[in-house]
């Protein structure tokens, strides 16, 4: 590495200097003004991360619940009413508030490091979207615990989410909360997706990304088209049940199909915004651990954006049973099963690396190895889905909780554990305990099969799913009290994670800059990383940076007593502009305070929109204030 | 802080289905002076308990509205504009527009074509129906009072149109 | 009988035979996978061979061309399927409409004859081997009619009318459950298909058409008075007294029926009992209130519901 680098001033500093320098422009300000005003993509990622994670533990005592009431037969250990609450809170907080936000916020802590980036692109904007994100989350849970928590599933179907038909503010709460978190995704695509385009390190060419990186593209662009699809769907609900229009009342001319169409158009990518991102984490961890790159890169992106196009035509599979004209569910039978292959394609090249390469049987390759035993079975009771007939069977019984349960956990949660093993080191400096680690996979693995499993079978059987209880004598109960017991094993292996995890944070071994040994660039700079990540900008002239040579190619030329980043060209990242980055501010948060209140008063009178807009209005001013003289310098 | 509570603590009445009235709730008004039961409970303080536990409470309300049309309620009243019937939703009342008033408007039955509902209907379905007859002229918390329902809306100018059509055929035609 | 596995309609059989094609063919690509990744985890690594990763590239066409070729095999099974499903029961023998409510179904056999068309609730009847098509709507919200045993689900959508057809090939008595989330008891929102030879059907349908013989006996007069003097009637129809209330499921022959309360209760004087005493502690939240009875009254109406087989 160059050990030094010219000033503003054109002085010459050493490295530690040179990193002073940086760290008196790039620091937050110490406490609570400094976690408040925070712009540090690091940061922001992290919380976004540990706030995910806490709603994934709530939703997950919520599914627990649920196992313990369908434990036996008519039992009473919660009612009707609570039941229903519980599976829309499990439903609406794992898809809403944790699945996405979560792969986003791998995204925004890792793709800034792995493109060789100082910073993500409009700060202010993703600090905007946590808060905009925690609030909604809240809200949500704390209306649950006020017994406002919505009871009409997580799909909010119409009529039964409507003004007739569910009482009271449970499904005001839950309407705002979609529009309001939705939004903090979009506003987080927009982040990443510019990151992606305009702040790759120089020499960054598109085919020399790394695959997680595209993963989060293209995950970010199907969020920019997926979610506002949803967020009108929302919008409408609150409105019929708010203002009295009727955009779901067949009475008047509304459609209750209306409504599934819209949600399905969001929520069949949004099974794959969820999945995509998990297989940029495959990519990167099959590759560290194979130690070779992975097999095929052009055919991997390229499944990667063929799935996400499919994954737009398919949505009407969750309507098969809506009597919609046959030729036309043909189609999306057609559309169902295309989109096996590119998904087919990617299975295949990660295998193909193990073959080829030379395997680590750590903590995260295992969850690796259990992705793809458990997720191929969800994809493959998904192409049975995809039949109409079939899907007629099974649709809305336990096959489809046992399928799409295989498809997240196994093609969700599978990688995201895998890659907290594999990122915790990069994140805290520390590493987590390898043996608890496989003890952490091998109970997670069983106890997922034991829960899961059987519910094929319960689907078959005919039990329909968001049945708070179910009559003796229908073959159902013996498989039923087995996947409670594997619900318990499961339990058992996440607490067993959050020991790990809390264990390693007081005493676990230091990591180092590189443990694994991996080639991209968040393994480049320290762990955890500056606040800068990076004292000098990396020259990238191959795809696997840190394999390809043994000492990393530096550029040098931005200032240190300004927050500055190099901006090079979309398709080739030739060094193009120098880009001031914008200083912490507070108004993010303010305006997010002001977007919340207005969201949230409006559920109780339409009104608040209005008056409501005076201090979103007064805070975004206050954000987008002109730049000072001397910001406006820089940038000549 | 104490707001706070407060709030919270309607949402939790507000919100709560009861699918079997809480003691003490179903019981007519009548019931309140001769029983002994509740001596000392004036009918003032009773009529306060059942407004609290009625009409604020989005289930009552919305269970309410769904008997109103079951009893065929609409037939006379409409959805509260009024018809052979008087109008609900004006707020003037013939016989009383409290809660117990109206309780005892629907057992009794009045003059005119309104029938006794006694021993018909049970209290806690009766109570809810009172509820939500109020809840159409404006009583009663708005966050708890239903919003409209998904059958066909007679905007009000429409209502009036026909009117005017019907009193004077003669010059349309 | 309630499965998929047991299928004893022509359209369950159908779909059945789609499942069969579908276990074995992904079955066999699962096991595909996972033979490729136990070979590649646990294979004899020598020294790299620089043939390896063309030699895989070729390996990968092949994986593409089985994934299409399953795939083109799966879809055209479906079709067909489809085809079949559509062409099955096209002359149908039997017509009903079947109607959701919260949490119940009403079931009207249609005939030209409005003499001769019949109202039931929770339990259908068809004689064995017959075409039947049923036209579904809903009262209030979206439910789903699915008799697992003969065909696959359909919506019952409010404001869009649907259809189902079903072909049951064997006596028995099949279960059917709503399986679109309808609100609090969509749990308990079950239904019984009651399939019998011709001849019993048809006298199913002629004692269905009669009307409620008069209350005879002094219990059960009684019983009919507690009907049409307490809440009963404001929302139960019995055909052949002025009861015609379509609030709550039809009760003209209540008694002929195997259960209660759309298969949440079996029906026999125990049941009934406990379902009058109070309805909302057998099935939270249904929309039948409690009505208090005294005993004398109760043991009367119970003696009176008897009466409608």
């Amino acid at each position: 590495m160059s050990a030094q680098s010219p000033s503003l001033d054109g002085e010459w500093l050493d490295e530690s200097a040179t990193r002073q320098r940086l760290e008196k422009t790039w620091d937050d300000a110490p406490g609570l003004w400094g976690a408040l005003t925070t712009l540090d993509h690091k940061r922001v990622g992290l919380r976004y991360i540990v706030t995910a994670f806490g709603f994934f533990g709530l939703a997950g005592v919520a599914a627990f619940v649920m196992r313990l009431q369908l434990a036996h037969a008519e039992n009473d250990l919660v009612g009707p009413d609570l039941y229903n609450q519980l599976f829309t809170m499990h439903g609406s907080t794992m898809m809403f508030l944790f699945a996405v936000p979560i792969m986003q916020a791998v995204g925004i802590y890792f793709v800034p490091l792995m493109v060789g980036t100082r910073a993500i692109s409009f700060p202010r904007l993703l600090a905007f979207s946590y808060w905009i994100y925690l609030f909604g989350g809240l809200l949500l849970w704390t209306a649950f615990f006020l017994n406002i928590g919505p009871d009409a599933g997580w799909f909010a179907y119409v009529p039964l989410s409507g003004p007739q038909y569910s009482p009271g503010k449970r499904v005001d709460i839950w309407a705002q909360m979609i529009t309001y978190t939705e939004l903090s995704s979009i506003a987080v695509a927009v982040s990443t997706i510019a990151t992606i385009f305009k702040q790759r390190a120089p020499g960054m060419a598109l085919n020399r990304v790394p695959l997680f990186v595209w993963a989060i593209l293209v995950m970010s662009f199907m969020v920019l088209f997926a979610m506002p699809s949803v967020m009108i769907g929302s919008s409408f609900l609150i409105m019929d049940r708010l203002v009295g229009t009727h955009f779901f009342n067949p009475a008047e001319g509304g459609d209750a199909l209306l409504w599934q169409h819209l949600f399905w158009f969001f929520g069949h990518p949004e099974v794959y915004i969820i999945f995509i991102p998990a297989l940029g984490m495959v990519s990167s961890i099959v590759q560290t651990f194979s130690r070779r790159p992975v097999f095929g890169y052009p055919l991997m992106v390229l499944s990667l954006i063929a799935t996400s196009l499919f994954a737009f035509g398919l949505w009407v599979h969750h309507m098969f049973a809506t009597g919609l004209p046959r030729l036309g569910n043909s189609f999306y039978t057609a559309a169902s099963m295309v989109i096996a292959i590119p998904t087919g394609i990617q299975i295949f090249g990660w295998i193909a690396t193990v073959w080829l390469g030379k395997p680590r049987f750590t903590t995260p390759f295992l969850f690796i190895i259990g992705f793809i035993v458990v997720f191929v079975i969800g994809g493959l009771t998904g192409v049975m889905l995809a039949s109409v007939p079939l899907d007629l069977q099974v649709h809305d019984t336990y096959f489809v909780v046992a399928h799409f349960h295989y498809v997240l956990i196994g093609g969700g949660v599978f990688p995201l554990l895998g890659a907290v093993y594999y990122w915790f080191p990069k994140i805290t400096g520390r590493l987590l305990d390898e043996r608890l680690g496989k003890l952490n996979f091998w109970l997670f693995f069983i106890g997922f099969n034991v829960t899961f499993f059987p519910m094929h079978y319960l689907g078959l059987a005919g039990m329909p799913r968001r049945v708070y209880t179910y009559s003796s004598g229908l073959g159902w109960d013996g498989l039923n009290l087995l996947a409670t017991g594997g619900a318990v094993l499961i339990a058992i292996s996440l607490l067993l994670l959050a020991f790990n995890i809390v264990r390693s944070l007081r005493s676990g071994a230091a990591a180092g800059a590189n443990p694994w040994d991996a080639d991209t660039l968040e393994w480049a700079t320290s762990s955890p990383p500056l606040s800068f990540n990076f004292t000098h900008i990396p020259l990238v002239t191959g795809s696997h940076p840190l394999w390809d040579s043994e000492r990393l190619h530096v550029m040098r030329g931005l200032r240190l007593d300004e927050r500055e980043l190099v901006l090079t060209t979309v398709l080739d990242a030739q060094p193009d502009l120098r880009e001031p980055s914008v200083p912490p501010s507070i108004w993010p948060f303010l305006a997010a305070i002001a977007v919340g209140t207005m969201f949230v008063t409006s559920i109780f009178s339409p009104w608040a929109v209005i008056v409501g807009a005076i201090p979103i209005a007064i805070t975004l001013t206050a954000w987008f204030w002109p730049k000072s003289a001397a910001e406006e310098e820089i940038e000549q | 802080m104490t707001l706070l509570v407060v709030v919270a603590l309607s949402a939790c009445h507000r919100e709560n289905r009861y699918f079997e009235a809480p003691p003490g709730t179903d019981v007519a008004p009548t019931q309140v002076a001769m029983s002994s039961l509740v001596a000392g409970q004036s009918s003032a303080q009773f009529r306060e308990q059942q407004r609290k536990e009625y009409e604020e409470n989005a289930y009552h309300l919305s269970e309410g509205k769904r008997l109103f049309t079951s009893f065929n309620c609409t037939g006379c009243h409409a959805h509260g504009g009024g018809g052979s019937g008087p109008a609900l939703m004006d707020d003037r009342w013939i016989y009383g527009g409290e809660i117990d008033q109206i309780y005892l408007t629907i057992v009794q039955g009045r003059p005119n074509g309104m029938p006794a509902f006694g021993g018909k209907i049970p209290p806690q379905q009766i109570w809810q129906l009172a509820a939500y007859v109020r809840s159409l002229g404006g009583h009663g918390p708005k966050a708890a009072r239903p919003s409209r329902d998904d059958h066909i809306q007679i905007p009000a100018e429409q209502g009036r149109r026909d009117e005017e059509l019907n009193t004077a055929p003669a010059q349309t035609d | 009988m309630h499965s998929v596995l047991q299928a004893l309609g022509v359209h369950a059989q159908h779909i059945e035979l789609v499942w069969h094609t579908m276990l074995w063919v992904c079955g066999f690509m699962y096991l595909l996978v996972i033979a490729f990744l136990i070979h590649a985890i646990w294979r004899r690594r020598g020294d790299s061979d620089a043939e390896a990763p063309r030699r895989m590239s070729v390996a990968l066409a092949g994986w593409i061309g089985l994934m299409v070729l399953g795939l083109f095999g799966l879809t055209l099974t479906s079709f067909l399927t489809d085809r079949a499903l559509v062409h099955a029961a096209s002359e149908p023998q039997v017509t009903l409409k079947i109607t959701g409510y919260q949490w119940w179904w009403e079931i009207e056999y249609t005939n030209p004859d409005p003499s001769r068309q019949v109202r039931t609730a929770n339990e259908i009847h068809l004689p064995v081997g017959a075409q039947v098509l049923a036209e579904l709507g809903s009262n209030d919200v979206i439910h789903s009619l699915w008799v697992p045993s003969l065909n696959g689900k359909r919506d019952l959508i409010p404001g869009r009318p649907t259809e189902i057809s079903l072909q049951p090939l064997r006596i028995g008595r099949y279960r059917g459950q709503c399986a679109e989330f309808c609100g609090l008891q969509h749990a308990k929102m079950a239904l019984e298909v009651v399939v019998e030879s011709q001849q019993d059907y048809d006298a199913w349908y002629e004692r269905q058409l009669a009307a409620a013989p008069p209350a005879s006996e002094a219990r059960a007069a009684r019983g009919q008075q507690v009907f049409f003097n307490t809440a009963c009637n404001l929302c139960h129809a019995i055909a052949g007294t002025d009861a015609a209330a379509t609030v709550g499921p039809d009760l003209s022959h209540v008694a002929s029926r195997r259960m209660l309360a759309a298969g949440a209760l079996p029906n026999d004087p125990e049941h009934l009992r406990r379902w009058l005493q109070n309805p909302q502690r057998e099935k939270p939240g249904n929309h039948m209130p409690i009505v208090s009875l005294g005993r004398d009254d109760l043991d009367a109406l119970i003696a009176y519901l008897g009466t409608l087989q």
